[in-house]
């Protein structure tokens, strides 16, 4: 019960504005070199719990503790390249931190992208400027890594490169790695633990606990496509039928 | 040596208003401001008229409503308006609003041409003064957040995660412009401010590399169509501000020419 916690969240509620909480009584605990990926549909508050847990978005009732000076790589979702903004890699991660050539240097190879310092940001293809957050997020040498969608717009083969890449540096430097996903066959593989989420907490669990999980099924279905279906473990084939109607209240049992 | 000297005033504004301009339209540009800046500058008219009403200062009265224009702009934006539309009415508005507000000032003969379209040959030492003081606020203001600004543009929650605050940024941003907006005023006019803050970045881009060579190249390149523009205004006697943007268009195409060579 005493483990070190990196961050934890209690009763956590976020509302923009005067509108319904986008999420409601979440209970988080993240603990140190922990991969946790959290899933749902769209508007089911993923990013929001994010960055209510880094404090970018104030908590409307409850607590995030943080432990202190904890040290956050922060991967956004994207960024706002404007064609007339130049931009060279180098000089993106120098953005408000002070690194060395030579850091720079180490920091590309490391994600497997070196030699890229002067490419401008704007001429990188998804999967390179993927791995130049990510080199940006190493350099601070964080003990929390957060990735918000970091495979949107990578096709299978990026993404399943991209998320071993993300295990490699976990294993090297021995950070906790939180991220949202909807790329699900790769949640499944690769997370000590994944938070189902649809506004509050549907189901929690390692990967095959949550995958059999009702309220999970019930939010996915089984029917999601190939790409899910191919990375399944093999007793999930045939245990429900794909086109199998399933009633997507089922989720709100949880409060 | 007196004709000499308001052409050294009217320079000594130009250049002002290039320093002014130049790193602040690369962010106008970079974040797709360029209407937003048209807002602005518009809301300046209407800030002409009310200084004049109540007899204070025009660089005043100018800051103060382009501010308020600025600020208005901003939460409207953070309330899920359509920008364009929104900015469509305001500046249009503001223009209308300022235009109809300086017909009723009477006793006081004003000269709107000189304010929609700038009149650098008529500076006078105390308004060198005022552009002075309001650039070195922007220029100050822009030096400091430099890297905030930056990263804030790039990525919202970048910059949060950094611990930043991209709306303290976006004020910042806002508070500079209204300064520009009244530096420049008495230089290209409220209708071309928006001009000069534009052109001289995108013509500064085809050959910088980097944010801050083109935020220089910026201020190069505003400098030297101020230049250019006052000369030909005093040798084929054409109005100051538009010989000054049209200028900066000339750079701007022989940029574009440039360009293409460079890539070859």
């Amino acid at each position: 019960m005493n483990a070190p916690v990196l961050v934890e969240a209690r009763g956590l509620s976020v509302a923009y504005g005067p509108a319904a909480p986008v999420l409601s009584h979440v209970d988080f605990t993240l603990h140190p070199g922990e991969i946790v990926t959290i899933v749902g549909p769209n508007g089911s508050g993923k990013s929001t719990l994010l960055r209510a847990l880094l404090g970018m978005v104030p908590s409307s009732a409850g607590s995030v503790t943080r432990a202190p000076g904890l040290r956050v790589g922060y991967v956004p979702q994207k960024l706002h390249l404007d064609p007339n903004l130049p931009l060279s890699v180098a000089r993106f991660l120098r953005l408000n931190r002070k690194l060395s050539g030579d850091e720079i240097a180490h920091l590309l190879s490391r994600v497997g992208a070196p030699g890229l310092e002067d490419r401008a940001l704007a001429t990188l293809s998804g999967g390179q400027l993927q791995r130049v957050m990510l080199a940006r997020a190493l350099a601070g040498n964080p003990q929390l890594l957060v990735l918000d969608e970091p495979t949107q717009g990578l096709d299978q083969p990026g993404t399943a490169a991209f998320y071993r890449l993300i295990e490699d540096v976990r294993r090297e430097i021995g950070c906790a790695v939180l991220s949202v996903s909807h790329d699900l066959h790769v949640v499944m593989s690769a997370s000590d633990r994944v938070v189902c989420l649809n506004g509050h907490v549907c189901c929690e669990g390692t990967p095959s606990v949550v995958s059999n999980a009702p309220e999970y099924r019930a939010l996915f279905g089984l029917g999601t496509g190939g790409a899910l279906a191919l990375y399944q473990h093999h007793h999930d084939h045939g245990a429900d039928h794909p086109d199998h109607p399933h009633d997507h209240e089922t989720c709100d049992h949880d409060h | 040596m007196i004709i000499d000297a308001f052409v050294l005033r009217a320079l000594g504004a130009g250049l002002l208003a290039a320093l002014a301009t130049g790193p602040l339209g690369c962010f106008v540009v970079w974040r797709r401001m360029a209407y937003f800046g048209d807002a602005t500058a518009h809301a300046a008219i209407l800030g002409v008229a009310l200084a004049l009403g109540f007899n204070v200062s025009i660089f005043a009265g100018t800051l103060v409503t382009a501010f308020a224009m600025a600020l208005m702009v901003s939460s409207l934006a953070g309330r899920g308006w359509a920008m364009d539309t929104t900015l469509g009415v305001l500046a249009h508005s503001a223009l209308a609003l300022g235009l109809v507000a300086a017909s009723f000032l009477q006793g006081v003969r004003v000269d709107l041409e000189a304010f929609l379209f700038g009149d650098i040959l008529t500076v006078q030492a105390s308004d060198l003064i005022a552009m002075a003081l309001g650039t070195a606020a922007v220029t100050a203001l822009m030096l400091w957040r430099w890297e905030a600004l930056l990263t804030a543009t790039i990525s919202e929650d970048l910059a949060r995660s950094l611990g930043l605050k991209p709306e303290r940024e976006g004020l910042i941003l806002t508070l500079a412009l209204a300064l520009v907006v009244a530096v420049a005023l008495k230089v290209v006019g409220a209708l071309l401010i928006g001009a000069l803050l534009v052109i001289p970045p995108a013509t500064a881009r085809v050959m910088a590399r980097t944010p801050e060579r083109m935020a220089l190249g910026a201020v190069a390149v505003a400098g030297l169509s101020v230049v250019l523009g006052l000369m030909a205004s005093l040798w084929f006697d054409t109005p100051a501000g538009p010989s000054i943007v049209a200028a900066a268009a000339g750079l701007f195409v022989l940029s574009l020419s440039l360009g293409r060579v460079v890539r070859a």
